[in-house]
């Protein structure tokens, strides 16, 4: 007698309320950290919804590719534009349906796909109490003396490394294995990821380190530190710009709709600044005030996901053959 | 265990792109800087060992406790930590003026000898262990100096011991790779474990990840069968189980040697894992509850691995001390297994039975005792082949068997390698960052996670506190475990 009522519960349970399962979000590690954007953007929109939503953290692609129609996810955020083509050519993504004609983007955006939600500029920051004189253009950071030191993020398995052989390649062309070797003397080393890069900067091991334009706005808001800064450079930056994209297989087509058109609103959006440490999509409102103060280039240099699918082959190896000789 | 994962990987590979020329030069640099770090380690380990086996002075037991420290820090602390000392803006370069060449093949090599010299420490000072108080007595009536000890008692314990060390050492270093990365220099330094990472990570190509982790395992199948054939059991017969005391090692200069090592030793190990402490006490008050749950899981994980390690171990390294040598092979292997493919392969079984994400703790503690399964083979196994050889034939003439010989005979001799070997694994595991970062629902964060989405987030210093605190349950449990396991030798 219970389990049958029990039965017919879990059953009412299943089909009644709109919303019966929570909806299911992959992202990076970083992003759903309780330091990251996720938790206020998960409140935001379960307050917005009157739904549930989880987050699944870990390597957002290969673990899509491993799941295939298979997966869980509902909707998959922190795919950046550098890798979105492999997530694209998997066919397990259906058209984000939001108008993005009025996005603060340093270029237009037209794909149908892939939602972007954060951008910043890829560039070398350092700290202005230990070097004073920063290289001013990319070619000057090429041709810098040897007691110049970077640390930079290997472009095979870390993201912003990707993006730097994509920058070099865009500037440079064919000559990008040059201008690996000219940098190999000032490379210190090559990390994995971004972290250790970032801690050897901090540790004061090296004098620049591969970052973004909106990272000195970590310091300036949380820190009171403005001496970090970012080196900008009049050849232009390669833009990184991450994305959200909803799953064609999901069984909640409807609630997906709404978390993609969730993403441009000011209620996602005005957490981004202090949460990412990068520029809104769409602004809503003032950026926060560490924000304005940041040094940011005139140029903004993109590929869209096609080009930087089709180019990264290419500029992985000119990094591995000229940081080799 | 090891081949299911692997064979799983390889089912879902997207047809055959075969190894790539730059795979071949991978394999190379893999090869060479893991047999330098690891001759490196145990050379720089023996008498470092042989001081630590012949000297009994206060503090001891701390010294031999925080010298274990740097097999278990995290390698982006342990990394760090390096930096601090030998880089170019580090504590040498500023006493001195003169800033070591840190990065390249140098550098890797330097980490993993800060790594894994203490390990072969450990288990080289066990192997000391195991020479019978008898025999030294017999040795100093004798009048044998200690040239004469070292031919007749310690180069035969040496050749037990050591290559069975070198080989777990050897075989550590070749898996490696955020720190031959971080500390290589560039793509020079590309180990085989890093074009695995690699060809998953944006190429997704599952067949080279598969076929590259095979190579691995190959790696570790020769190095095993060579290795193990050259460890000789020492054959000293029984003693009558009592501590050792050396007389052989009274003289002055003897004294000032082996204080010299011990104080070299220290100062390599420790210096670092201090610039770490220093960096990151201070912040400690700031660490948030989050951080502090996190710490709870991992330490739940950690003890879990020891036991079901020590369940595991024992059974395993008795087979192999009965005479099926083939089962320490296999033990061993578990160290070449890529974690990268063992997690792939793992999720890819579990994926259709169930969703994996609930099984991401009980994974990350199960794929943690694999790993650890070799180092607790290496301090039960020597232990448990004397053991046989010594009260083998009194057991059976007695009688014992089974739950009694256990009881009576193996387990009040097998304390202390048991205990080391489940400190050990747990405070591998509270380490590890394992398959937790592959797949896992923000709240199963455990420690070394938080410590990684810390430093993602910028705060580097809240990171530096976690890393301490990251060490001080390391340590905690290892030496809770070694206690346990050494108060029973001495009830």
């Amino acid at each position: 007698m219970k389990t049958t009522s029990i039965t017919i519960a879990a059953g009412l349970i299943a089909t009644g309320p709109a919303w019966a399962e929570p909806l299911t979000v992959y992202a990076p590690d970083y992003f759903a950290s309780e330091w990251g954007p996720g938790p206020a953007i998960e409140a935001a929109f379960e307050a917005q919804c009157g739904c549930e939503m989880e987050y699944v953290t870990g390597d957002v692609l290969p673990r899509l590719r491993l799941e295939g129609a298979r997966t869980n996810a509902d909707v998959v955020i922190g795919l950046n534009t550098d890798t979105a083509q492999p997530a694209r050519d998997t066919g397990l993504f259906a058209p984000h349906g939001v108008d993005t004609t009025d996005l603060s983007l340093p270029m237009a955006w037209t794909d149908d796909t892939f939602l972007p939600f954060n951008w910043s500029h890829t560039a070398f920051v350092y700290d202005a109490t230990r070097l004073a004189d920063p290289p001013a253009s990319f070619d000057a950071l090429r041709r810098a003396p040897d007691d110049l030191t970077l640390v930079v993020q290997d472009p095979r398995s870390s993201v912003s490394g990707l993006a730097l052989a994509l920058w070099i390649d865009a500037i440079y062309g064919d000559a990008a294995e040059e201008v690996w070797a000219d940098l190999a003397d000032n490379i210190v080393t090559v990390t994995a990821g971004w972290s250790e890069s970032y801690g050897m900067f901090t540790e004061g091991e090296v004098d620049m380190v591969l970052s973004y334009t909106t990272s000195p706005a970590y310091h300036i808001v949380a820190e009171g530190d403005d001496t970090k800064r970012a080196a900008i450079f009049p050849e232009g930056h390669y833009v990184m710009v991450e994305t959200a994209a909803q799953l064609a297989g999901t069984d909640q087509p409807d609630l997906a709709q709404a978390f993609m058109d969730f993403v441009l609103t000011p209620a996602f959006q005005s957490i981004v600044p202090e949460g990412n440490w990068s520029f809104p999509a769409r602004r809503a409102g003032d950026l926060p005030d560490g924000f304005d103060a940041l040094a940011l280039p005139d140029k903004a240099i993109a590929y869209s996901p096609e080009e930087a699918d089709a180019k990264r082959r290419a500029v992985v190896a000119a990094f591995e053959a000229g940081m080799r000789r | 265990m090891l081949l299911a994962p692997l064979i799983a990987t390889l089912t879902r590979a997207e047809g055959w792109t075969g190894l790539r020329p730059s795979d071949g030069s991978a394999l190379w640099f893999t090869l060479w800087q893991a047999a330098v770090s690891a001759a490196l380690s145990v050379l720089l380990a023996i008498p470092v060992a042989r001081a630590l086996a012949r000297r009994r002075f206060p503090g001891r037991g701390a010294v031999v406790l925080v010298l274990g420290a740097p097999f278990i820090l995290p390698t982006i602390v342990a990394v760090l930590g390096l930096v601090a000392v030998f880089g170019r803006s580090g504590l040498v370069a500023d006493l001195t003026g003169w800033s070591p060449p840190l990065y390249g093949p140098q550098g890797v090599i330097l980490a993993h000898v800060f790594f894994n010299m203490p390990l072969a420490v450990r288990l080289i000072v066990q192997g000391w262990a195991t020479v019978p108080g008898e025999r030294l007595r017999l040795a100093a009536s004798l009048g044998f100096g200690p040239g004469d000890t070292f031919r007749v008692l310690e180069w035969p314990m040496l050749r037990a011991v050591v290559p069975g060390v070198f080989l777990v050492v050897f075989l550590i270093c070749t898996t490696s790779f955020a720190i031959a990365l971080a500390l290589g220099g560039g793509p020079r330094a590309t180990t085989v474990e890093l074009a695995i990472y690699a060809a998953f990570r944006f190429d997704f190509d599952l067949g080279r990840a598969a076929a590259l982790a095979g190579m691995q395992l190959a790696i570790g199948v020769v190095a095993a069968t060579a290795t193990l054939r050259l460890s000789l059991p020492s054959g000293f017969g029984a003693g009558l189980d009592r501590p050792v005391r050396r007389w052989d090692s009274q003289g002055a200069i003897l004294r000032l040697q082996d204080v010299a090592c011990i104080a070299a030793a220290c100062l390599f190990l420790l210096t670092p894992l201090t610039m770490v402490l220093a960096g990151g006490a201070t912040h400690l008050p700031d660490i948030e509850a989050s951080v502090w749950r996190a710490a709870l899981r991992s330490l739940v994980i950690a003890v879990g691995a020891a036991l079901a390690t020590a369940a595991v171990a024992f059974p395993m390294a008795l087979a192999v001390a009965s005479g099926r040598r083939w089962v320490d092979v296999v033990a061993v292997l578990t160290i070449t297994a890529s974690p990268l493919v063992l997690g792939i392969g793992t999720y890819v079984l579990l994926l259709p039975v169930t969703n994996p994400l609930v099984w991401a703790l009980p994974v990350t503690a199960a794929v943690n005792v694999l790993l650890a399964l070799p180092f607790a083979m290496r301090a039960l196994v020597p232990a448990l082949r004397d053991l046989t050889a010594d009260y083998g034939r009194l057991s059976a003439s007695l009688g014992l068997t089974g739950a009694a010989w256990l009881r009576v005979v193996a387990l009040p001799r097998l304390r202390g390698p048991l205990g080391y070997a489940m400190g050990l694994t747990a405070a591998l595991s509270a380490g590890d960052l394992g398959v937790i970062a592959l797949f896992a629902r923000p709240e199963d964060a455990t420690l070394p996670l938080k410590l990684y989405q810390l430093m993602g987030a910028y705060r580097m210093a809240d990171a530096q506190a976690a890393g301490v605190l990251l060490v001080v349950i390391a340590l905690g449990l290892f030496w809770a475990f070694e206690r346990a396991g050494r108060d029973a030798d001495a009830g």
